[in-house]
């Protein structure tokens, strides 16, 4: 009896693994294609506009997958540090794509940071007539696609003179709900008689906020770092509505047309924009298992 | 007399915290939002006269528009089930004892924070007509397919769904199942009931508010499936993954408010409808509970 079971638990374990390693599969692949030259990368994957759309297959023009490198190199990351993509008046280096990446997305974790967990301790802690219906308003928004508020909000950027402007893409972000919904749930979970012991020693609210609250919910702010992180880092619609320069845009979207032009740099580039997320994920992977675990608690 | 106080005293207090959030929600979420609703009744955007529901009618009437809001509602109906049946399958096997279950743990949730623009390439290798796949399906004898302008351009979009959000449903379940009392399945077991029923008499009943959460959030995240596709195949994709952001972002590359803004309020509308109808239940499940 007691073997059999281990035997299940072997067998569930190999299949689990399995299953994770097709998950990490594409950045696995993306790392080690990252350290094969240009010439081995052209060779091994085609691109589209290379072989001819045959009706006949031809063995030779097909991609095969390539986890190791036939030679290691570094060809790839020097190539895209001294990449230059040149615009109609000026020339820029990838690094600058890089730099615009982290000017816009800083800002908005930092400032949603603050502002959320303002609002998160009025609505987690705090009680006034209407509280839980301006909740439900802030919930029901963060629900709604990008889209929804396009035209208006492109509007009220160009009324206060932010298009084309990093903060056309800052401010929107950093009043986002889901900062609020997030860290309201860890406010909640505070005991009420911390804060009456606060108050009985003669805190005010600030002194509560900073003494109690923001210590209290430390994890929560880490979660929401990585997965604010992961939305902006990622952002696609926003710099494609509110930049027309395409020298402003963020690593996200210039990197789909270094991949378009040049392949052969393509999974160095890939390596490079992951790094800093990959390096978050794995400071505060506890934070975040722990953050959306709360997040799916009902109150 | 004395709540009363506590509450004016926390009235006040709260409008200072609430504040900066507040301004920035009424002006960039907010208002955005009722103006984009008034001008969707209206003939231009800037000092047009009211018109009913002409806008809709027009939209309504297009052909673009249709295909859009129905690739998008096949999209969401059947990935959204298939997504939470594994992650809750995964969340059920991952509650058992289990070797290396932190490392399992950790590769199912890396996707979350994995860009998607830099798994592109990748997709693009296995998916092209020259693609991996197709050298595979050549290989057993068959003839290839064209992934990203066919039919099943709608799998291979929702494979990349699959991947990106499988862990987060499968934490939230997995956490789900920590909080049902282990007595309860003692109490079963003495009682000599079978597996089958355990899991549907316990596990899934006490799983279900933790079930209402991760559909809400996996319709949400269905409809962020957009970046992907726009990433993989352009402003124009195939037919059948042109999704319903593709129409509303082209609307406003060609200025058509109308139509953009009429479309933006009947998904904000079908949105808030299918929240009233899930909290609806959710109520009705309560008081069935209690």
């Amino acid at each position: 009896m007691k073997r059999n079971h281990l035997i299940r638990k072997w067998i569930l374990s190999f299949f689990l693994l399995i299953l994770a390693a097709v998950m990490v599969f594409p950045v696995v692949f993306t790392l080690s294609n990252s350290f094969m030259t240009e010439k081995e990368i052209s060779q091994s994957y085609p691109s589209e506009s290379d072989s001819l759309q045959d009706i006949n297959a031809h063995q030779e023009s097909f991609s095969h997958l390539k986890i190791i490198p036939e030679q290691f190199s570094l060809e790839q990351y020097k190539a895209f540090f001294e990449m230059k993509q040149s615009f109609i008046d000026k020339e820029q280096s990838n690094m600058k794509f890089y730099g615009n990446s982290v000017l816009m997305v800083f800002p908005i974790i930092l400032g949603q940071l603050i502002v959320a967990s303002l609002a998160a301790y009025v609505f987690g802690k705090l009680k006034f007539k209407g509280r839980d219906t301006l909740f439900f308003v802030y919930m029901v928004t963060m629900l709604m696609p990008f889209q929804v508020t396009l035209v208006p909000n492109y509007l009220i950027a160009d009324q206060l003179g932010l298009l084309n402007r990093f903060s056309a893409i800052i401010f929107p972000g950093i009043f986002g709900a889901f900062g609020v919904f997030m860290l309201r749930q860890f406010v909640m979970t505070i005991p009420y008689s911390y804060i009456e012991a606060a108050k009985l020693d003669g805190a005010g609210h600030f002194t509560i906020f900073i003494k109690i609250i923001i210590p209290y919910i430390r994890p929560g702010l880490a979660a929401l770092i990585v997965l604010l992180f992961a939305d902006y880092w990622n952002m696609v619609e926003q710099p494609l509505i509110f930049l027309d320069d395409p020298s402003k845009f963020p690593l996200s979207l210039y990197l789909s047309q270094i991949i378009q032009n040049n392949r052969g740099v393509g999974f160095a580039a890939s390596i490079l924009y992951m790094a800093p997320m990959l390096f978050i994920f794995g400071f505060a992977k506890k934070y975040l298992i722990k953050g959306i675990q709360l997040s799916g608690a009902k109150d | 007399m004395n709540f009363r106080k506590q509450l004016n005293n926390d009235a006040r207090i709260s409008v200072f915290f609430l504040l900066p959030s507040l301004i920035g929600f009424f002006l960039f979420y907010l208002i955005p939002f009722v103006i984009g609703t008034i001008y969707s009744f209206k003939d231009g955007a800037v000092g047009g006269t009211f018109v009913g529901l002409l806008n809709y009618k027009e939209l309504l009437a297009s052909a673009s528009f249709l295909k859009a809001s129905s690739n998008t509602f096949w999209f969401t109906a059947i990935n959204v089930p298939i997504v939470i049946g594994i992650s809750l399958l995964l969340a059920l096997c991952l509650h058992q004892t289990v070797f290396f279950k932190n490392v399992i743990i950790s590769s199912f949730i890396l996707p979350i924070v994995v860009p998607v623009a830099s798994i592109v390439m990748l997709w693009q290798i296995l998916f092209d007509w020259n693609g991996t796949i197709n050298s595979w399906i050549v290989n057993l004898g068959f003839t290839q397919i064209d992934w990203m302008k066919s039919e099943w351009s709608i799998a291979v979009v929702s494979v990349v769904y699959l991947w990106k959000n499988i862990g987060y449903n499968m934490i939230i379940f997995l956490a789900g199942l920590q909080n049902i009392p282990k007595d309860y399945y003692e109490i079963a077991e003495i009682e000599g009931a079978g597996r089958f029923f355990k899991f549907r008499q316990i596990t899934l009943i006490y799983l279900t508010p933790t079930m209402f959460f991760v559909i809400l959030m996996s319709i949400i995240n269905s409809f962020k499936v957009f970046r992907e596709t726009y990433l993989i195949a352009g402003d124009y994709p195939f037919d059948r993954i042109y999704m319903i952001q593709h129409y509303m972002n082209n609307m406003f590359a060609s200025l058509n408010i109308q139509k953009l803004t009429a479309a933006a309020t009947l998904m904000v509308g079908s949105i808030l409808m299918l929240v009233f109808v899930l909290f609806a239940i959710e109520r009705r499940y309560r008081k069935f509970m209690s």
